[in-house]
C-alpha cells in the first residue's frame, strides 16, 4: 500500500460569524467576512496527522478546490501537520455551481492519481450541510466507505470504524483503499504551532486544474433560491430588518 | 543596556503608580528621597484585612424610612431577607454584611431623593453595581442600605462620528459593548467580569482591564459623569467634549472614589472604533526574562497594533487543566505570553505578526506558539487567560493581590512568596497584565486560614513597598485593603483625602468603613 492519505479541507465562512443574507435574497455576504477551514475537515486533517504520528500511513497530501483563497485553508492544513497541499483551482460561475457531486469527482480522480489508501473528509460542511462528497467519493471510486466515524483503527489492510449512527454506535470493519468521514467526536483538532506554521510556508502546494484531472464541472442545478420561511417572512421586505435575521435562509434545490 | 533600561524603567513605574503630580518629575533624587519617608510614616495600627472597624452611629432603619422608600419606589425597595443575600455578600464569597434594605431606583431624581433622605436621616447609603468587586468594597459591612443601579441601565445616546456614548451607570459591560459592535465600535475597556459589571461601579473603581494598554485608563476616556452627591444634589458634568478646560475637572475626583464622594449615575465615554482585524497570539517562554525582551520586541514590531500583552504562569495552566478541563494549546512552558493586535487591515497586520513570530523563535525568545485568526479560537486562546480566576474560585480560598510594580521585577514577587510560604499554601500563581506592570499574585488554600493570611500579610505589602510599587494596581481598596493605603501613599496625600471626603460627605454616609484608613481624622 502507498501509505498516502488524501484529506479534502474547505473553505467556508466562519462558524462564529453572525451570517447575513444579501438584501436581493440571491445569497450570503462573503466579501469581508471571516472564514476558516470547515470544523469536520480539521478533525479529518486531525485523524490523518495522528495516522502520520503513529506511523501507520507515511503522507497526508490535503486537497481544496476553490479560487486563490482555498490556499489559505490549504496552508492551515500543513500547518497542522499535512506534508503537501494540492490546490484544484475553481473560479467563478464553476465556482458558484460547485457542490458534492463536482467536488466527488475532483477526489475521486486524485485519489486515483495519487494512489492514495485513504480519503478522509470531514462528514459534511457548516454552510450547506450537504453531507454527500464522501458517499458519492465512495460511489465514484467503487470504494468500501465508513462515514460519520467517531473512532477508526487501522488493522493491516483493514479500517475498524465506529460509526455514530441514530440507534447508537456501530462498529464495521472495511478494506483498504476506502473513504471515511468525521464526525464530531473522533478527535480534538490540534492547535497549529509556531513551529509548525514556519516550517508549513516551506511546503509545497501543486496547483491543478479540473480539466486537468479529466472532470466536468458543469452543474446538473436548475437554479437556487434563497429566501426566508414562515413569519419572517413580512420582515423579510424591510430593507433595514435585513441584518437582524438570525436564522439560515433555507436553499431550495431543484435537481434533474 | 537592559540595566539602563530596569532602572529607568523602575523610575518611570514608580513615579506613575504614585501618579506623582505633587512632585516634580524632573529631578529623580528629590523624589526618591521623599520617598523613603514614605514607608516610615506608616504607623498606624495594622488591622488584618479580614476586621471591620466598629459599627459607627449611623441610625438604623425604622418603619417610617421604609414607608417612605415605599412611595418613592414602589415595588423597588427590597426587605425580602432571601433577595438581599445577593447584594449582601460579595463576588468571592468572602464578605458578607447584614443590610436589610435594598433599593432600586431608575433615575436620577430617584437616587437624588434617596440620598438627601438618607443624609439627612443619618442612614447610611452602600452604592452597589455588579458587585464583581474583588475587595469587598461593594456589599455593606453592617446594615448600610444597599442603593442598586442595576435598574438604571438606559443608553441615552451615541454619536457614531465621534464615537461618544452616553449611558446611565447600571449599564452592564457586555451589553454596551454588544451595543456599540452594531455599530462598529468598541468598549475601550475590556474585563473578565464582563458579563455581570457595571459600567457606574467601573468608573468608580477605575477599572483596568485588558486592553488598558491600548486604549488607557478612564481617566482619560471618560468624558463626563452625573453623580449625585451625599445631600442629594445632583452634580451634572456630563459633558461630551473631549476638549474642555474650564475650571477643575471634577469628574477625575469621582473616578477610582469607590462610591465615597458620590454616587455616579451617567457616564459619557469615549469608544474606539471597531478594529477590521483581530488577532490573538498565545507563546510559550523559558523564563520571565525572555517574556520581558518578547514584550520589548511585540513593542517594537507591533507597536501601533499591540493591544493587549497578558502572561500566566505554568500554575495557572496546571489549574485551568484540573478545574476547567481546558487544554494547552501548545507544549508545557514556564511562562505563557496572550498577544492581542487589533488594527484596520488584516493584510497589513498578518505580515506585521508573521514578522514578529518569525523573529521570536528564530532569537529563541520563544519556544512555542500558537495564532488565532477566528473569532473562536480567539475566544478559546483568551478563555486561557479570562478564566484562571474561575479555576482559582474551584481551587479553595482564595487570598488574592493586586500589585504594580517594576515590570521586571514582577515575578521574583510570585518566586519569594513561595519560598516564604513554603507548604503552608495550596497554589501561589502569578498572572495578569505584565504590559502594565501589574501582576495579579494569588494563594489558595482550602479554606479560610488566618495563619495563613498572616504569613502573607504584611509580607506582600512590604516586599511591594520596598520597590515603590502600588498594593492595589486596579482593584481598588474597598474594605480589605483600606488600611494599607500608607504603603503606597504618603500621610500628606492620605490627609487630604480626608478633608475632601469630609467636605463632600460630612456625615460619612456613603459607603462607609471604606477606601480610606480607619485611623484617618
Amino acid at each position: 500500500m502507498s501509505g498516502r492519505v488524501l484529506v479534502g479541507v474547505k473553505r467556508v465562512i466562519d462558524y462564529a460569524v453572525k451570517i447575513r443574507v444579501k438584501p436581493d435574497n440571491s445569497g450570503v455576504v462573503t466579501d469581508g467576512v471571516k472564514h476558516s477551514m470547515n470544523p469536520f475537515c480539521e478533525i479529518a486533517v486531525e485523524e490523518a496527522v495522528k495516522l502520520k504520528e503513529k506511523k501507520l500511513i507515511k503522507e497526508v497530501v490535503a486537497v481544496s478546490c476553490g479560487p486563490q483563497q482555498a490556499q489559505e485553508t490549504i496552508r492551515t492544513a500543513l500547518a497542522m501537520g499535512a506534508d503537501r497541499g494540492i490546490h484544484v483551482e475553481v473560479t467563478g460561475k464553476d465556482y458558484d455551481t460547485l457542490g458534492p457531486l463536482q467536488v466527488s469527482k475532483i477526489l475521486a480522480a486524485l485519489a486515483k492519481k495519487e494512489e492514495a489508501q485513504l480519503v478522509i473528509l470531514g462528514k459534511q460542511a457548516i454552510d450547506d450541510d450537504c453531507n454527500q462528497t464522501g458517499q458519492m467519493t465512495a460511489a465514484l471510486l467503487d470504494w468500501p466507505q465508513g462515514t460519520f466515524a467517531s473512532e477508526v483503527a487501522l488493522e493491516n489492510d483493514k479500517v475498524k470504524v465506529v460509526r455514530e449512527i441514530d440507534g447508537g454506535l456501530e462498529t464495521i470493519k472495511i478494506s483498504t483503499p476506502a473513504v471515511l468521514t468525521a464526525d464530531l467526536r473522533l478527535n480534538t483538532p490540534r492547535y497549529a504551532t509556531l513551529p509548525n506554521i514556519m516550517k508549513a510556508k516551506k511546503k509545497k502546494i501543486a496547483n491543478v486544474k479540473p480539466a486537468d484531472l479529466g472532470v466536468e464541472l458543469t452543474s446538473r442545478m436548475l437554479g437556487k433560491y434563497r429566501g426566508v420561511t414562515g413569519k419572517r417572512k413580512e420582515r423579510a421586505t424591510q430593507q433595514s430588518r435585513v441584518e437582524e435575521w438570525t436564522i439560515l435562509p433555507n436553499i431550495h434545490r431543484t435537481i434533474l | 543596556m537592559l540595566e539602563q533600561l530596569s532602572s529607568h524603567l523602575q523610575w518611570w513605574e514608580s513615579s506613575r503608580v504614585l501618579r506623582g503630580r505633587l512632585y516634580p518629575l524632573s529631578s529623580p533624587s528629590v523624589f526618591f528621597s521623599t520617598h523613603r519617608t514614605l514607608h516610615a510614616a506608616n504607623d498606624g495600627p495594622k488591622s488584618l484585612s479580614d476586621t471591620p472597624p466598629p459599627r459607627r452611629p449611623f441610625s438604623r432603619v425604622t418603619e417610617e424610612d421604609l414607608t417612605f422608600f415605599r412611595t418613592l419606589l414602589p415595588d423597588r425597595t427590597i426587605t425580602d431577607p432571601d433577595l438581599l443575600e445577593s447584594s449582601n455578600v460579595d463576588w468571592l464569597k468572602s464578605v458578607k454584611g447584614s443590610s436589610e434594605v435594598l433599593l432600586r431606583p431608575q433615575t436620577t431624581e430617584e437616587v437624588s431623593q434617596i440620598l438627601r433622605y438618607c443624609n439627612s436621616h443619618n442612614l447610611a447609603v452602600n452604592p452597589q453595581g455588579g458587585n464583581t468587586g474583588l475587595v469587598g468594597g461593594s456589599v455593606p459591612v453592617y446594615d448600610e442600605i444597599v442603593l442598586s443601579t442595576s435598574l438604571m441601565n438606559n443608553i441615552l445616546h451615541f454619536d457614531d462620528v465621534s464615537g461618544i456614548l452616553t449611558c446611565q451607570s447600571g449599564c452592564i459591560l457586555e451589553n454596551l459593548s454588544l451595543y456599540l459592535e452594531e455599530r462598529g465600535h468598541i468598549m475601550p475597556l475590556d474585563l473578565g467580569a464582563k458579563g455581570s459589571c457595571q459600567i457606574g461601579g467601573n468608573v468608580a473603581t477605575n477599572a483596568g482591564g485588558l486592553r488598558l494598554l491600548r486604549y488607557g485608563s478612564l481617566h482619560g476616556t471618560v468624558l463626563g459623569l452625573e453623580v449625585v452627591l451625599a445631600d442629594g444634589r445632583v452634580l451634572d458634568c456630563l459633558s461630551t467634549l473631549r476638549k474642555d478646560n474650564t475650571g477643575y475637572d471634577l469628574k477625575q475626583l469621582f473616578i477610582g472614589s469607590e462610591g465615597t464622594l458620590g454616587v455616579i449615575t451617567a457616564v459619557s465615554i469615549l469608544c474606539p472604533q471597531k478594529p477590521k482585524s483581530i488577532n490573538v497570539v498565545f507563546l510559550g517562554c523559558e523564563t520571565f526574562e525572555q517574556l520581558l525582551k518578547t514584550f520589548q520586541l511585540s513593542r517594537r514590531m507591533l507597536g501601533e497594533i499591540l493591544s493587549a500583552y497578558e502572561f500566566l504562569d505554568s500554575e495557572c495552566l496546571n489549574l485551568l487543566k484540573t478545574h476547567l478541563k481546558l487544554h494547552n494549546p501548545i507544549s508545557d512552558c514556564p511562562f505563557y505570553i496572550v498577544i492581542e493586535t487589533q488594527g484596520s487591515d488584516p493584510n497589513h497586520d498578518e505580515e506585521k505578526l508573521h514578522n514578529f513570530l518569525e523573529q521570536a523563535m528564530t532569537s529563541s525568545l520563544v519556544v512555542d506558539g500558537t495564532v488565532a485568526t477566528e473569532e473562536g479560537k480567539i475566544k478559546a486562546l483568551w478563555s486561557m487567560r479570562e478564566r484562571i480566576t474561575e479555576a482559582l474560585r474551584h481551587d479553595g480560598f482564595t487570598y488574592k493581590y493586586d500589585i504594580s510594580l517594576p515590570v521586571e521585577r514582577i515575578y521574583q514577587l510570585v518566586t519569594d512568596m513561595r519560598q516564604h510560604l513554603g507548604g503552608r499554601a495550596k497554589s501561589v500563581v502569578g498572572y495578569g497584565h505584565v504590559g502594565d506592570g501589574n501582576l495579579h499574585l494569588n494563594i489558595t488554600s482550602p479554606a479560610k486560614n488566618p495563619t495563613l493570611l498572616a504569613a502573607i500579610e504584611p509580607f506582600v505589602y512590604e516586599w511591594t513597598a520596598k520597590f515603590q510599587g502600588s498594593i492595589s494596581a486596579e482593584h481598588g481598596l474597598g474594605l480589605k485593603k483600606r488600611n494599607y493605603i500608607h504603603y503606597s501613599k504618603s500621610s500628606q496625600a492620605v490627609a487630604l483625602m480626608g478633608t475632601i471626603k469630609a467636605m463632600l460627605d460630612p456625615n460619612g454616609i456613603l459607603n462607609p468603613y471604606k477606601t480610606l484608613p480607619d485611623n484617618l481624622k
